[in-house]
């Protein structure tokens, strides 16, 4: 009970719920987020270190802000510090601050600096700007305002046959049987095949920005925003026109994600834009 | 006498300047420009980061000698129909800062047309064979504007009382309108490289270019209301800084009391139209996705998505070190301990939208941590990196930071009227009802397509204005005739709250050089999209890294000339300033900037 007290004691004091504060905060997302969204039914992971160091600062900052919007609360937080910084009693832990804290800076930048086999991480952009138009085979698609001819005409399902039998031939050794971005060679590759059950992938995407990449693949990438790493072959020389669009209808058809629509006619580039 | 050799040198420069823009309007020297080369070259920097930095400062002192005037001109009105002289007085504070930065601004703006003249004489050629009436008008402003500068500042003194008072305010009018004017043409030029109409093309020669078509370009208008409100919030926390400034170095508590009650004024202003920034921004960002969807897509989703990521970050400090200078100033005002309780719950809605709208949708991870999270996307935190959760984020924190506001001005405020309770639960569930609909846009989004989902964020926006009106209007009745709990003890404020001030004013100079980055970057290599390639050695759009230096690069720049601004303005009048203060703020019974 005694014990209990003193933590209550100490965590009324703002130095200490500080501290406390950004434990807490560590362990939420060093553990929470990867852990109990699992115990709930829903898929997480590790947050990686890039991220976690954000959301630490942000954190930080945030208890920064609140010990010291208050002036006696900030006089009290700044206390235990005066107190190390001048009482005789504690030499022994100035002496030691003086020495792990510059050795802490050190190992931590000796971690971040020193040499590993691993490729650097880098910023990806995810969704590379389409060209207005593109040549298919000779033929030259106007991307923008395109839509999948095969909706207009024909039998969905037998689209999607077609297309399921594309992905099947082509598609499953890297995007994997389930369309998650898995298959049997997506461990060979760095970043992994798309998984267009991702909501952030296909649903955020026009049919025609679909096509666009599967036709011309990692090749056909803009070359501003390079290097884009793209293991995708282009598809141009081996699919027809009519099976790429029957494979996008397999993939939207087949995760149940419904492609972007565009701007109702007239409203995009009414002021009679360039696209 | 300094200001007026500044009169004289900045006339000089508009003058040197027009005569130089107007030189190349000349389809002769246009044609003679053509035939010998396309671009210059500028040593060691290149020429691309030459006219970057010159652009970028000429900017930021436009935005400031364009912004200060719309509130010097509020707070002379306030002065006058209020009865107040230290209203009056700041607004002339303001005013003489303009003077000096005019200097500055006319300065960078002769240098970046000497660069352009010289580093891209066929882009300028072009450019000024469409735009040349507007040039010349341009020109003729800068005349106008100056010479009702100068009347407006040197005239302050005797037109002061009366009618004569009403006149010299209306000439604060004509100065807004004369710098939105300029404003309002130059955007024109840069609106007109990011949208050229459709019929112009590779081909077509710019005396084909209708004019107005080139004027009114798709992007001009959003790129004007953006920057009018952005040009307020940049004046507003630059004046701040500059009170911060001198509070730090006051010497007595009547310069502490003044410089308090300045920053608290010019915070007030910044984050009152940081507040509706967001809404103007979001119809500009919406405009060029709608003129052509690559130039959104290279925006929003394509390289240029991680600026947004620092943007977020950028746009969290403001939001953050905005509350935290209200809530410290709360400890200057009676009555406010009160309301600290709140705070911390206030702070954790911030810091939660920080978390939410700075979390990248594609994370930078190394090969471990992909092959764990099954992609570049999070399983589970994937969901806070679409704009569903980012419009909630930001609508929840712009609703915190006006609840922010609400507060610091009840603070020592005791409401007369009989209906107070019953207002306040009306305000509270305003306040509330807004952000249950702004969730509530923000998680169907997640279950509706793209497109509908856009059109979430304008209902989102539309509720935190709609909510924001209604619960000033309540406050506004309410309070009519409140008795005070205590003045409010201005200079009596910890100087960390001053150093949030400067923190706020290099957030905001920064944000802007990245920003103005963005919108420029977008074009790629083009100088006039899709109509004039960008064919010299700079043509490739820079890397974050280098794009970071150099608007880093001219922060630095245009903060160094800002600090011998400061320092100019405190030396101009100072006893006499002190002197006035000190018997306005004597005088005053009742809390001012409340």
């Amino acid at each position: 009970m005694t014990h209990v007290n003193r933590l209550r004691d100490y965590l009324r004091h703002p130095f200490w719920l500080a501290i406390a504060l950004l434990v807490a905060a560590y362990i939420v997302f060093e553990f929470g987020v990867a852990y109990l969204p699992p115990l709930f039914g829903v898929r997480s992971a590790p947050i990686p270190d890039s991220v976690l160091l954000q959301y630490l600062i942000t954190a930080a900052v945030g208890i920064l802000i609140y010990v010291s919007d208050n002036e006696e609360r900030w006089k009290r937080f700044k206390e235990p510090v005066g107190t190390l910084l001048v009482d005789p009693g504690l030499r022994w832990l100035r002496t030691a601050l003086l020495v792990l804290v510059p050795l802490a800076v050190g190992w931590l930048t000796y971690s971040q600096v020193r040499p590993g086999v691993a490729a650097p991480v880098q910023l990806r952009s995810i969704h590379p700007a389409p060209p207005t138009s593109i040549s298919f085979r000779g033929r030259t698609i106007r991307l923008t305002g395109l839509e999948n001819p095969l909706r207009a005409d024909g039998s969905i399902e037998e689209d999607y046959e077609v297309g399921k039998r594309v992905y099947y031939g082509n598609c499953l050794p890297c995007h994997g049987d389930l369309l998650d971005g898995n298959g049997h060679y997506a461990h060979g590759f760095n970043p992994p095949p798309l998984a267009f059950t991702d909501n952030g992938t296909i649903p955020q995407l026009t049919e025609s920005f679909v096509f666009w990449r599967i036709a011309k693949g990692g090749p056909g990438l803009p070359t501003e925003g390079t290097p884009w790493n793209s293991a995708m072959p282009a598809w141009e020389p081996i699919l027809t026109e009519d099976e790429i669009w029957a494979v996008t209808i397999f993939l939207y058809e087949q995760t149940g994600w419904t492609p972007r629509t565009w701007e109702h006619e007239g409203e995009a580039g009414a002021e009679g834009g360039h696209d | 006498m300094t200001s007026g050799r500044d009169a004289l040198r900045t006339a000089g420069l508009v003058v040197g300047a027009g005569s130089l823009v107007l030189a190349a309007a000349d389809p002769a020297w246009a044609q003679a420009a053509e035939g010998i080369r396309e671009y210059g070259n500028f040593p060691v920097i290149g020429s691309r980061a030459a006219v970057w930095i010159a652009a970028q400062v000429h900017l930021m002192f436009a935005a400031f000698v364009l912004g200060v005037p719309m509130f010097a001109v509020v707070t002379e009105a306030i002065g006058i129909f209020g009865k107040d002289a230290r209203y009056d007085r700041l607004s002339k504070e303001f005013t003489r800062l303009l003077l000096i930065a005019y200097s500055a601004t006319a300065l960078w703006g002769a240098t970046l047309t000497f660069l352009l003249i010289t580093l891209y004489p066929r882009f300028m050629s072009h450019l000024t064979g469409i735009f040349e009436t507007s040039i010349w008008v341009y020109v003729g402003l800068f005349f106008v504007e100056s010479a009702t500068l100068y009347i407006y500042y040197y005239g302050w003194e005797r037109w002061k009382e009366g009618r004569a008072k009403i006149f010299h305010w209306s000439l604060g009018i004509l100065l807004n309108v004369w710098g939105t004017a300029v404003l309002f043409i130059a955007d024109s030029w840069l609106s007109y490289m990011m949208s050229p109409p459709a019929e112009v093309t590779a081909d077509t020669a710019p005396a084909q270019v209708q004019f107005w078509s080139a004027f009114a370009n798709a992007t001009w208008m959003p790129i004007n209301i953006h920057r009018l409100i952005a040009n307020v919030v940049f004046g507003g926390s630059i004046v701040a800084a500059y009170a911060a400034y001198r509070f730090l170095a006051a010497r007595s508590e009547d310069e502490r009391r003044h410089y308090d009650w300045m920053g608290y004024v010019g915070n007030f202003i910044a984050i009152g139209a940081l507040i509706v920034l967001p809404f103007a921004g979001y119809w500009l960002g919406r405009e060029i996705y709608e003129y052509n969807q690559a130039m959104g897509i290279t925006m929003m989703g394509g390289f240029m998505s991680w600026l947004w990521i620092i943007q977020a970050f950028l746009i969290g400090v403001l939001f953050l070190a905005g509350n935290y200078y209200l809530w410290v100033g709360m400890g200057r005002i009676p009555g406010a301990e009160r309301f600290t309780p709140y705070t911390k719950w206030m702070l954790l809605v911030l810091i939660i939208g920080v978390i939410v709208w700075a979390t990248p949708h594609t994370m930078i991870a190394n090969r471990e941590e992909l092959a764990a999270m099954g992609g570049t996307h999070h399983p589970f935190l994937g969901v806070l990196g679409v704009m569903s959760a980012k419009n909630t984020a930001v609508n929840l924190m712009i609703l915190t930071t006006f609840l922010s506001f609400l507060l610091y001005r009840r603070a020592n405020k005791r409401p007369a009227v009989s209906w107070s309770r019953q207002g306040t639960i009306v305000q509270g569930g305003v306040l509330g009802l807004a952000a249950a609909v702004v969730i509530f846009y923000g998680i169907y989004g997640y279950f509706v397509t793209a497109i509908v989902r856009i059109g979430f964020s304008v209902y989102q926006v539309l509720t935190v204005l709609a909510a924001m009106v209604v619960v000033l209007a309540v406050d506004l009745f309410m309070l009519r005739g409140a008795e005070s709990r205590g003045a409010i003890r201005w200079g009596r404020m910890p100087p960390r709250s001053q150093y949030t001030l400067i923190i706020l004013a290099v957030t905001f100079t920064w944000l802007m050089g990245l920003m103005g980055f963005a919108r420029s970057g977008i074009r790629q290599h083009w100088h006039i999209w899709e109509v004039m390639r960008d064919t010299s050695q700079w043509a490739a759009t820079p890397a974050l890294g280098y794009a970071g230096v150099v608007i880093s690069a001219c922060v630095l720049i245009f903060l160094a000339i800002v600090s011998f601004v400061f320092w100019i303005g405190g030396l101009i009048e100072k006893p006499a300033l002190a002197r006035a203060t000190s018997e306005a703020v004597g005088l005053s019974p009742q809390p001012a900037g409340d």
